[in-house]
Formats: structure tokens, sequence, C-alpha cells
């Protein structure tokens, strides 16, 4: 059944070299007007080559074209990946977010010429802090790691104001995303990890234990990355609070509570929130996110520069920390404005009703997958009701010789996009579903049916299939050890440029 | 809503199965009183129509630079992307993709990745170049951080050429770690200042070029002087287009380049998403933060490209990773690459030749305004003027005559001193015209 073409190409899937074996130094797509050849560099002009292909206009549209031929995409189909909130991204916000008055605006622009995109910022903030039902946000942080950090610094300037800079010790629960310990480090606390409990949450006494004067903060997920709403949330809060510790909420699952839950009625401190996720905003193969971090009263003075004031009716930067409490800058102007935009717009699309309807659609869809896989599979919390992400363990399939990884590439062969895999660590070979609110049924029952079968497929001992898997994709199974160990990260001129043959 | 699928009659059939009478048993977790019964205080939902006027009105209550004579840079500066670029960014594939985790149905993504990571190391002349950053600023902190892992000192010299929002985006960053900065004063044409402030202590010196004034520094000497003390030089830039023209920091021996791309391919979007670029030398390439895409093979033996040395990164390494960042600039650096595949050497060179020469043009015209002396004397696209005037003032003014002059330094940093300065820029966008309604607008205000 499968052969080799002449071409390399199969059917519409085109065979693409890299730009560097096809382009020029001496090709260009772009018309300019000759220079005259003035310069007043001298000695300061480039002498080290820069040898960078060119293409035409129609040759660089036909590479890329083709190499997004290769990618998976929410479009294509449903995108379960736990934890990353692919949902669906509407192309209302991606048009607003190109208005020339939003896309060809400078940010060192004087105030007066800049007042709607202010007034941008301040609505979109306003909707933030309503929806969480906290006082404050700082909008500038670029992702969520970056909106974690902003939260972090801002707890950190507040316990050094009441000079309780010695608090050092941050903890994080064992089944945090990574970002949250690396934050943490980062922003030069030390983590003490609360070890995971068998029912996947965090548990008031585990907390109470780990609590001393050298505490600064706790950092939980909420809804946690094991697809469960954490139940004594409050009293750990309470808690924290008690012991003179803030609360870190990690927002990356906010989508499960939008406008059911506000986290501000729960103690919440600091939460940041990936646009990106929750407001739809397109992930892009890796970025831009946005993470503005909504902030609690006691920590929204310490925010970080810009702030937006009003003097008048008019809008005004502050972009320096002195004179303030703002413990700083978190990059160079006021965040992600393109996803503000994009944000903005699928905020105002939705309204309260249809971000309440978002929470309830993603809760359900989740649970209805959890009803319909949980015969089939290990469902290690599937006794109760999950958030918006349905977890499920490899336990009832790696006995008949069946990972977690093997499952995800059989996905592949049947045109899906994996879920999350080995995420959270605390439950061993998880497969973390999320399916979001934007699928429709029938797309849930034919995913679901997909599972299904697989599953029957594992039982009737067909091993070698998944360790196949996937022979469907433009790629098999890629050498990530072959990557790692002889590590090559570029193409360069004199290398071997025809594509590098396999190990004999 | 249009946005959501399921009919009513889906939501009880579905509701049926999982076991639950209503929605809210399905929140059973949550707190009793923390589950709002009614909705948030917000406007309920609207139609495409009623929601693009909306945000029509704000983004006509701006006023964008194309509607202005422009001459502002100062780490964002305003170029043509050809129109391919943006057509191409908007196809679902590369739109609505996630990070290539699964790299059997994410090779578009990886190769383009591949693609720009090269493109970067050749603009730069360094070994090896990441995924892309947020921004230049944070790519600039990242660079600070990594110099003190690398030297295990704790003392970071900032130049006074450096971008003065760089330089507290990473005091931020590095202060919570217990690293010093030291900044020089501001200075429009002192690079080698940070000689100097060279001790035992210090882990990198950081500067600029082109700085923040315009000024383009030949920094073979600083590498040098850094090299003997034990420290790193980390070069960074605002304006990654220079390179077209000027010698890039790699070629001066920097340990790490890093700074904004904006220029190539993205739009100003008033400061952000922007694309941070970031290189270093090979053998630091284990220290460096941020994903990168390498070349392997598949199961038949055939090239692909997946992500690689993660496990220098949080997902694995937690609290020991090199960096906290997990998403990068994904379709901001897919736009650079586009835009960099149709440029090529050729036009890449032409199009940096043109914005010198128009900066020329500018300089030359200012200059000739009475009370106007230009400051920067070896620059690319952007220079510093001094004006007989406090310069914000004068931005203000201007900007009430249709004439976005530039920045006043005194905004970038009030402690600067230069409350005269006003840094300015041309581009390929500015016309003859333009620079001569500059200049009209100019001594116009100054009279």
């Amino acid at each position: 059944m499968s052969f080799e073409t002449t071409s390399g190409n199969r059917g519409l899937l085109q065979a693409e070299p890299l730009i560097f074996e096809t382009g020029s130094a001496e090709t260009t797509g772009v018309d300019l007007p000759a220079p005259k050849g003035e310069s007043k560099l001298g000695a300061l002009a480039r002498k080290a080559p820069l040898d960078l292909p060119g293409l035409s206009e129609p040759e660089t549209m036909r590479h890329f074209v083709r190499l997004s031929q290769k990618n998976y995409a929410i479009d294509l189909g449903l995108f379960p990946l736990g934890s990353c909130t692919m949902k669906h991204n509407p192309r209302l916000n991606e048009r607003a977010a190109r208005f020339e008055g939003f896309a060809d605006l400078h940010p060192l622009q004087p105030a007066s010429t800049i007042q709607g995109a202010l007034a941008l910022m301040d609505e979109l903030a306003h909707w933030l802090c309503t929806l969480t039902g906290m006082p404050a946000v700082a909008l500038s942080p670029k992702a969520g790691a970056h909106g974690e950090f902003a939260g972090m610094l801002a707890i950190k300037a507040a316990l050094e104001a009441k000079g309780e800079g010695h608090r050092k010790r941050v903890l994080v629960p064992s089944s945090a995303h990574g970002t949250n310990p690396a934050t943490a480090a980062a922003a030069g606390f030390t983590v003490d990890e609360i070890p995971a409990r068998d029912d996947g949450r965090v548990h008031l006494d585990d907390v109470k234990a780990k609590l001393g004067p050298d505490v600064a903060a706790i950092m939980i997920t909420n809804p946690n990355t094991c697809g469960l709403f954490e139940p004594e949330i409050k009293n750990i809060a309470d808690a924290i609070h008690a012991a003179g510790a803030y609360f870190y909420c990690d927002g990356a699952n906010y989508n499960a509570i939008v406008g059911k839950v506000r986290p501000g009625d729960l103690g919440v401190d600091a939460m940041h929130i990936n646009l990106h996720k929750t407001f739809s905003t397109p992930h892009g193969g890796g970025g831009p996110g946005a993470g503005p971090t909504v902030l609690s009263e006691a920590l929204a003075p310490f925010a970080p520069v810009p702030h937006i004031v009003l003097r008048g009716d008019q809008r005004e930067l502050v972009e320096h920390a002195e004179g303030t409490q703002a413990f700083g800058r978190m990059c160079a102007f006021h965040g992600q404005m393109g996803m503000f935009t994009r944000a903005l717009t699928y905020m105002l699309s939705h309204g309260s009703d249809g971000l309440r309807q978002v929470a309830e659609d993603a809760v359900l869809n989740a649970n209805y997958l959890l009803a319909r896989l949980k015969p089939h599979f290990s469902a290690p919390f599937g006794a109760s009701p999950c958030m918006h992400e349905v977890l499920l363990d490899d336990s009832s399939i790696k006995p008949k010789g069946v990972e977690t990884i093997d499952m995800a590439k059989a996905l592949l062969d049947e045109g899906y996009h994996p879920f999350t895999t080995y995420f959270p660590l605390v439950v061993h070979g998880a497969m973390l579903i999320e399916p979001t609110e934007t699928e429709p049924k029938r797309e849930l029952d034919r995913f679901a049916d997909v599972m299904i079968a697989l599953a029957e497929r594992v039982n009737a001992g067909d091993v070698q299939f998944f360790k196949m898997a996937p022979t469907l994709t433009p790629m098999r199974r890629l050498d990530d050890t072959r990557a790692a160990r002889q590590p090559k990260l570029r193409w360069r001129r004199g290398d071997n440029q025809a594509p590098a043959q396999a190990a004999e | 809503m249009r946005y959501l699928p399921l009919t009513e009659a889906d939501r009880a059939q579905m509701l049926a199965l999982t076991g639950a009478k209503s929605i809210d048993d399905l929140f059973v977790d949550v707190p009793k009183g923390a589950l709002l019964k009614d909705l948030v205080d917000l406007p309920k939902a609207q139609g495409e129509i009623e929601v693009h006027r909306h945000l029509q009105r704000l983004a006509e209550k701006n006023t964008p630079a194309g509607r202005t004579a422009f001459f502002l840079g100062a780490g964002a500066y305003r170029h043509h992307v050809p129109a391919s670029v943006d057509h191409l960014i908007q196809r679902s594939e590369f739109l609505t993709a996630y990070t290539p985790y699964q790299p059997e149905i994410a090779q578009g993504t990886l190769q383009a990745l591949y693609e720009f990571q090269s493109q970067v190391a050749q603009l730069l002349n360094v070994e090896v170049a990441n995924a892309s950053m947020y921004d230049g600023s944070t790519a600039c902190a990242e660079a600070a951080m990594m110099a003190a892992r690398v030297t295990k000192r704790k003392k970071i010299v900032f130049s006074g050429g450096v971008h003065p929002h760089y330089v507290d985006t990473a005091r931020t960053a590095c202060e919570a770690l217990g690293l010093e900065i030291i900044a020089l004063p501001a200075a429009v044409d002192d690079e080698a200042a940070v000689i100097k402030a060279l001790g035992a202590d210090v882990a990198a010196v950081i500067v600029q070029s082109p700085n923040v004034f315009g000024t383009v520094t030949d920094l073979t000497q600083i590498g040098e002087a850094a090299r003997g003390a034990g420290a790193l030089m980390v070069a960074t830039f605002t304006e990654c287009l220079a390179f077209g023209l000027i010698e890039p920091g790699g070629a001066y021996g920097a340990d790490i380049v890093c700074g904004e791309g904006q220029s190539i391919g993205n739009a100003l979007n008033f400061g952000g998403p922007y694309v941070g670029l970031f290189g270093v030398k090979e053998k630091l390439v284990r220290q460096m933060p941020g994903r990168v895409a390498g070349e392997t093979l598949d199961a038949d033996g055939k090239r692909g490209f997946v992500l690689t040395l993660s496990t220098r990164e949080q997902h694995i390494r937690r609290e020991k990773a090199t960096s906290n960042i997990c998403t990068n600039s994904g379709l901001c650096q897919l736009a650079w690459t586009i835009h960099m595949t149709l440029l090529g050497q050729k036009g890449l060179t032409q199009l940096a030749q043109l914005n010198h020469e128009k900066a020329i043009a500018l300089a030359d015209a200012l200059g000739a305004v009475k009370g106007v002396k230009v400051l920067t004397t070896r620059f690319f696209n952007e220079l510093a003027i001094e004006l007989p005037a406090p310069a914000q003032g004068v931005v203000d003014a201007l900007a009430e005559k249709g004439v976005i002059g530039g920045v006043a330094m005194s905004r970038l940093n009030p402690r600067a001193g230069m409350d005269n300065v006003l840094i300015t820029c041309a581009t390929e966008m500015n016309t003859d015209d333009d620079i001569a309604a500059y200049v009209k607008a100019l001594k116009a205000v100054l009279k």
C-alpha cells in the first residue's frame, strides 16, 4: 500500500526543502526604490557575511503554505490538549486587532494621540476585574509565566514593605505546572513542595503542616491540573493569610469557572489570566500569549508600571516606578496590545451571559467525555465530576503493553491532536483531555468512539499497531534522543545540504 | 451565541449521561456561597455588527502613525510589511496550532522555527539562536540572568546607551534574584565606559549598538576587555534591521546577542506582541533560555524537526530551569521569518540602506534648523538632537501640527539630565514631504 514517489510529494502533501536549499542571496521578493549609496558608517559597515536566502513572492507563498499543510490546528478538528484550552479563535478578533487605529500605533506616541488605546486597556481591565472579583490588574505581563512572575514580585514587594522580606519559602503542590516552581525560583524564593495525595487534591492539613514564619506564599492552580476544583480552597486561603502569607492562584484553568466563580471570593491575592486560553487569542504555534495578573487590595499598590491614570477626561500613562510603590517594570512597553484587542472583542461578543455559558459548556463537554470514556479507561478521579478536563491514565492498558505515548501516537493516525501526555506528573501515565466549549456534541461522540475503538484494539492484543503509530502522518515518530545528543539547531553553509541520512 | 455549538437539546441529553441533575451539580466542589447565582455585572452578548462598531470607535479615537509625518522609534519602528506576510500568518494551520509538542503533526511550525533560528544566527553572526523570546526587553533581562548563571557572579553593568526601559526591565528581574544592576549615566556616545566598571565581580557588560541615541559603536575593545576580566559581553539592540548594514554584536565576539525583532514582519501594535531575538555562542547553549528546534530523523530515516534540549526548561527542570519562560512569540516569529525570506540578503541590504539614507536626509534637514544640534555622529536610522527647549513640550506641540517628531529622552529616563534631547528616527516609510513638514513644524514650534 505504501510506496515512494519520485517527487517526494504524497498526494496533496508536498515535500518542502529549507529556504536555505532553494533561495539565493541574489533573489528577493520585494521591490524597493533604488538607494543612492550614501553612507556615514565607514568602518562600521557590515563585513560579516549575511548569506540570507531570498525567494520571490510566489515561491515564498508556496513554501509557507506547503509548510502549513504539515500542521494540525483547531480549525481542522478537536484539539483536546489538557491545560491548554484550545478553543475556537473568532476571526472578528483578528480583524479588530488589525484596525489601523490599533495596529499602526506606536507605544511612545504623545498621550493626545492614543486615547482610544488607553480606553481599550481600561475597558479590558474592567472586564477582567469584574469577572474575577479583584480590584486591580497589571496588564503588561506577556504570557502566563510572565504573569506568574509579576504576581510573585508583587507578593515580594508587599512583604518587603511590611518588613517581612525574610519570608522566602513558597509552597507549591507537586501537581503544579512547571512554570510555578520555576517562577518562584526566578523571583528569588525557595520552593517547598506539597506532596500529592491519592485524591488529586490539596489538603488543608498538608498546607498547615508546612506553614511557618518564613512562608511567603502558596501557588495553587484552581481548578487544578487534575481537572478538579480544590474543595478546601477557601480554608487554605484563610490559613495562608492567618500565617501572614499570600495566595497566588495559577489561572491557566480559569476557563472552567469564568462567570461562575470569582477568584476574589476565594481569597486569591494574585492570579494571571492567559488571554490565549480563556479569552480565545490564537496560540499561533507557541505564542504570542498575554498574561494580565489580577491583584488583591493588599497587592494592588505594588503593580508594575505602566499605570493608566485619568486626569480630567484624558488618560495618561505613568511609566516610572519612582514616586510610586510599583515593584518595577515587566517589559519595554505596555504589554500585548494586540492580544488585549482580541480578548476584549471576545468578551464583548460573549457578554456576561455568554461567558458563563462558556464555563458551563466547557465543564459539561468534559463530563460528557468522562461519562463516555470511564467504562473503557482508568479514570483515577472519575468517581466524582471533573471540571473542564478529563484525567485518564494508562494503568488499564499498560499491562497489555500499550502506554500513554502509544495511545497519543495512535490518535495522530486517526486525525486528532492527542491529549496532554504524562501531565500532571502526580498521576502515572496521565492522559489529560480538555475538549473546551467550542466542540459540538457530534465531534465529542466521534472522538469518544475513536478512543473506545483504540481501547478495544488494546484489549485485542494488537500492540504492534500502537508501537508502529503514527504511519499516516507527514512524519513518523521522530528521534528526540538524536536531536538532543547531536544538536543541530541551524542550517550552515557547507553542512550536508542534502537531507540528513539515517545512520546505518 | 455564535461561538457555542451545543443546543439546549444537546445539553439536556449530555447532562443526563453524566448523571447530574443540573449543571451546577457538576460544580459540586465549589465552596457554598462562592458559586455565583447571578450574572456578573457586565454587558450581555452582542452580535458581530455591534462589537465591530464598538472596537472601531475605540480605534478611531487614536491617531495612527500613518496619518502623521512620523519619526518615532526608540524601541519600535514603523516599516512596511508585505501583504503576503499577514496573509500567511493568518492561515488556520499556523494561527490555530499549539506549541509543536507532537512533531509528527507540527512539522510546519517546526521547520519554520528551524529556518527562523538559522536566519537569526546569520543576521546576528552568532553560532546558535533560540526560537524567540517575548520581546527585546525581556530577552535582554534573560541575557543578564544567564550571564550571572554562567559566570556565577552577581553584578551586571549597563552602558549609558542601553534603552532605559530595557535597563528597568532587567533591573526588576535581576534584583529579585539578588543580582546588582549598575546602570551607567546616560551617554550619547560612550558604550566603552563599561570597561572602567569591569571587575572580578562583574558577570556581564551590556551594551547596545545602535544605542538608544542611535549611535553605532565598534564593540571590539569592549569585548576584549570583558573577556580579559572573565565577564560576558552582551550586545543588545532595538532595531534589528540595522544589521543589514552594520556589523552585528556576534562579529565583535559578543557572548550573547539579543534584542527586538519587531522591525521585520511585525506592525507597531502599540508595543506588543513583538518578537525577541536571542543568540549565543555554542558553548553556552545549555544555559540558554527558551525553546529551541533541532534537526533529527523520523522512524523512516527522513529529516524532520523537533523541540529539543528541553532539559533546560521549566516543564522538565521546574525550579532548576534556566528560565520560567514557556510561551514564545510564535506568530510574530513566523512573520519575521516570512518577511526575511521575502527580503533575502539583497532586499535586506537595500532596505537597510534606504533607512540609512532617510536618516541622513533627516539629520541634514533638522541640523539646519536654527537652535537644533545633531548629537549622534555615527547613526543607522535613528539619532538624537538637542533642542533649545524641553523636548517633551516640543513633541506635544509638534503632535498638534500632525507631526510625531520622536520621543523626549526625559520621557524614557527623567533622571538623565537630558531634558532638551529628542530621539528621532527615519525609515523607508518617510517621504521627502514628511521631512519638509517636520522642518516646517519644528521651526514654527521653536519660534
